[in-house]
């Protein structure tokens, strides 16, 4: 093997990656990150370690053999890279866009105690890409089982679900209330972050592999989960419905024109197409001084989205800090070069509104960061005397989703309080057959924690089914010659 | 067990033209028609580039596995559906029943009041409430004649029915607000109003209900994009309260709906609608001037 490769002998920086020009971009729906091109890849390959005991496996939700797929791509087998990070990750172009690297594989990543972490997302973006370009298929030999299992919802969780599920020769069915399927990927992520062609060759690999998708159908209202499990033939169903329902604050003036969710502005945009109205039938209120409450990864979409629909000044308003933001590092980053504005602790008490019943100005009062609360995190807590106005003509609500009320409404479902699905570790629900998984289960996340959930389900779900799980080939643990995998002095003899 | 793997294709298998501006679509699609219950609504898409307009169901048939919609050409998209949706044409996409259904309680005498566009989709309603056993008075109101239809319908489920029109070309010369009163005055033992028409009649209804404090319910359409509790854009004041109309609703109860709110709400794409509108013409104009030359 080439000469060990150490801190010091490793490319310093990480290797940059072209990106569409702020000013540029901020006009278009073109992709923001261009992605690594082939020499880039290598170069950045080149600055994994390979430690003996790669911690950042244990920081990716799914366990992606990180640095199986980067030795791949350093050896030019962009395949046999595609191929680990596929027995894995399904979707690696999704997630090398969406994941929140820098608090999963590249926060823990060893390189990152020195230098900056190996930019995994952006390697296994680089695989996820060439695996579209060239079409590849990994079609398993999939020996029919003859059970049938329905998948309701074809977000990330339900499309990991549904992936396992037929790879294990189910007859899989998923459901789809929108016309189109993809769940967040499809309405919510808009294309400048996550294209809709990935989306479209995603979904082209799932009927590849057998895999059915049924729009148009709304589960608990076209037929309950009762009925699909008693009359339609389904051995097991996997809920995977998202949380969905946006919040509001409940502050005065939220019924004004001009305020609307974030949800109904992403959606109008991303999958009704209505940036493009009136080629498109699906209006959009053009804001041309937006605010935008919340500083999750939702806000940052609908912030950068009402900016490319031609807002002039788009303002973010959050009762926090920068350092309690929950959106990735990247995209505050790409929103702040694009010149959005930032006013953190900040905290939004009225809407006002003129005499037409339309926006005219955001009513905010100061915070400062308070004890710990609940989360962990600084509470913010209002600044007496420090009222002060926003002017601005739309009000978008980013500040997260409570559970959709349908599922709960139309079956006997065991809830929580908060109005979720009750699942046990296993992700098995109150009713025999049914497993449920994702923001439905947890609340908003992300889409690799869905994902993660979705295949977690499938593995009980298998059980259930009386499908045998086969041992994964290569996976040996380290444990197996007696020494825990903690000892890195052995290992690092082993990969000798 | 075939159905749910069987395409749904959306088939239009008949089209009625009641006036000018009002036109039926009776849909196939088997499974909806087997699960939609009264006041359920769906959500329609024309074609790829179309927007989703909710619509109140008219009418479901499980025996010939159809639903059927009552449309009035307002609007770009349901002047388009005027023109494009024949027999044998197919819709882009068509998801439900949406909505909680009407809760149908053993009540002994209801009142179920359309008023415009609000004629058809009080039917599925009327019927349910006769079929649990209630003596149903159907109060129905067009502008004017020429307008009217499905009375028949009406009358096979209905003890009484009240027709008024704006102007008296037939029935009483009034709004329904008036035809309830005329009801009210001959049944004071009426148990519940159920009223379906533009937000400012339901308004007029539920003024007329007030005083008495009889139940009434009215079915709301506001603007949504999803029409399952996703977008937020349906939500309406209640009381108070806010509620989405595509999952909590589309029933309420009228004396507590805020219609100034919801109306002011509705108009929110009036600009874009007026847009979509003129460039829609502007194209349909084009392509017949193409035609001709």
């Amino acid at each position: 093997m080439a000469k060990k490769r150490t801190i010091r002998t490793i490319p310093q920086s990480r290797t940059s990656v072209s990106e569409q020009k702020a000013g540029e971009r901020a006009a278009n729906f073109g992709e923001v990150s261009l992605g690594y091109d082939e020499k880039a890849a290598l170069v950045e390959s080149e600055r994994c370690l390979f430690c003996p005991d790669p911690i950042c496996i244990e920081g990716c939700p799914v366990g992606i053999d990180i640095p199986g797929f980067i030795e791949r791509i350093g050896m030019k087998d962009f395949r046999g890279a595609w191929e680990v990070i596929g027995r894995t990750n399904l979707l690696p172009a999704v997630c090398g866009r969406v994941c929140p690297q820098e608090t999963q594989c590249e926060g823990v990543c060893v390189v990152g105690e020195t230098l900056e972490p190996v930019a995994i997302g952006r390697l296994e973006r680089f695989v996820g890409d060439r695996a579209i370009v060239e079409g590849w298929v990994n079609l398993p030999h999939i020996e029919p089982c003859g059970r049938r299992v329905g998948i309701i919802g074809s977000g990330p969780a339900g499309m990991a679900c549904a992936a396992d599920m037929a790879k294990a020769g189910c007859e899989v069915t998923v459901f789809e209330a929108f016309h189109e399927p993809g769940g967040v990927l499809r309405y919510g992520i808009p294309d400048f972050r996550l294209p809709n062609a990935v989306v479209d060759a995603e979904i082209a690999n799932l009927r590849r592999l057998g895999v059915t998708f049924r729009c148009n159908t709304l589960i608990g209202r076209l037929f309950t989960i009762e009925e699909m499990l008693d009359d339609l033939g389904f051995d097991a169903v996997f809920i995977g419905t998202g949380a969905g329902t946006p919040a509001m604050l409940g502050i005065p003036g939220e019924s004004l024109n001009g305020v609307l969710s974030a949800n109904e502005l992403l959606t109008r945009c991303n999958l009704m197409r209505a940036r493009d109205f009136p080629r498109y039938d699906t209006p959009i209120p053009l804001g041309k001084n937006v605010a935008v409450v919340g500083a999750g990864n939702t806000a940052m979409d609908a912030m950068r989205v009402a900016l490319r629909l031609g807002a002039q000044r788009v303002t973010c308003v959050y009762r926090r800090s920068r350092a309690e933001c929950p959106a990735r590092a990247e995209e505050v980053h790409h929103a702040e070069e694009e010149g959005i504005v930032f006013k953190w602790l900040t905290a939004p008490t009225e809407i006002l509104g003129d005499e037409g019943g339309n926006v005219r100005a955001l009513r905010c009062i100061a915070m400062e960061l308070g004890e710990p609360d609940a989360s962990g995190r600084a509470r913010p807590v209002p600044v007496a005397g420090s009222e002060h106005e926003v002017e601005c003509d739309q009000v978008v609500f980013a500040i997260g989703t409570n559970a959709n009320p349908i599922i709960g409404q139309t079956s006997k479902i065991g809830l929580n309080k908060r109005g979720y699905i009750e699942a046990d570790e296993e992700l098995a629900t109150s009713m025999a057959g049914v497993f449920a998984g994702g923001d439905i289960v947890t609340g908003a996340a992300t889409v690799i924690e869905a994902m993660g959930a979705g295949r977690k389900a499938a593995r009980a779900m298998k059980a259930y089914l009386g499908i045998s799980e086969p041992e994964p080939i290569g996976a040996i643990a380290a444990s197996h010659f007696g020494i825990p995998a903690g000892e890195r002095n052995f290992a690092r003899i082993r990969s000798f | 067990m075939n159905d749910v793997l069987e395409e749904y294709g959306f088939e239009i298998v008949r089209r009625q033209d009641f006036s000018d501006v009002t036109y039926l679509l009776e849909i196939r699609h088997p499974l909806m028609a087997k699960a939609a219950r009264a006041g359920q609504f769906v959500i329609v898409m024309l074609h790829e580039e179309g927007e989703r307009i909710p619509l109140t169901l008219a009418d479901f048939d499980r025996a010939r596995g159809t639903v059927t919609l009552v449309v009035q050409a307002v609007g770009k998209t349901t002047r388009e559906m005027q023109q494009t949706c024949r027999a044998g044409a197919r819709l882009h996409a068509l998801v439900g029943p949406l909505g909680t259904p009407t809760h149908i309680g053993t009540v002994k005498k209801v009142a179920c009041v359309g008023g415009g566009l609000g004629v058809a989709p009080i039917f599925p309603q009327l019927r349910a409430f006769k079929e649990k056993g209630a003596y149903v008075i159907g109060i129905l109101g067009f502008r004017n004649r020429a307008l009217i239809f499905w009375e028949e319908k009406f009358r096979a489920f209905c003890d009484e029915v009240i027709l008024c029109t704006d102007d008296g070309s037939a029935g009483m010369k009034g709004f329904v607000s008036d035809g309830i009163r005329s009801a009210l005055a001959a049944h004071p033992d009426i148990d519940e109003v159920v009223a379906i028409g533009p937000p400012i009649m339901m308004k007029a209804c539920a003024e007329v209900t007030r005083p008495s404090g009889i139940k009434t319910t009215v079915s709301l359409n506001p603007i949504m994009v999803d029409g399952t509790g996703m977008c937020g854009g349906c939500r309406v004041k209640l009381g108070g309260a806010v509620k989405f109309a595509c999952v909590d609703g589309p029933d309420f109860d009228g004396h507590l709906v805020d219609f100034d709110d919801l109306m002011r709400r509705l108009k929110r794409y009036s600009e874009e609608e007026k847009r979509a509108l003129e460039h829609w013409s502007e194209n349909c104009r084009m392509t017949s001037l193409g035609g001709r030359a």
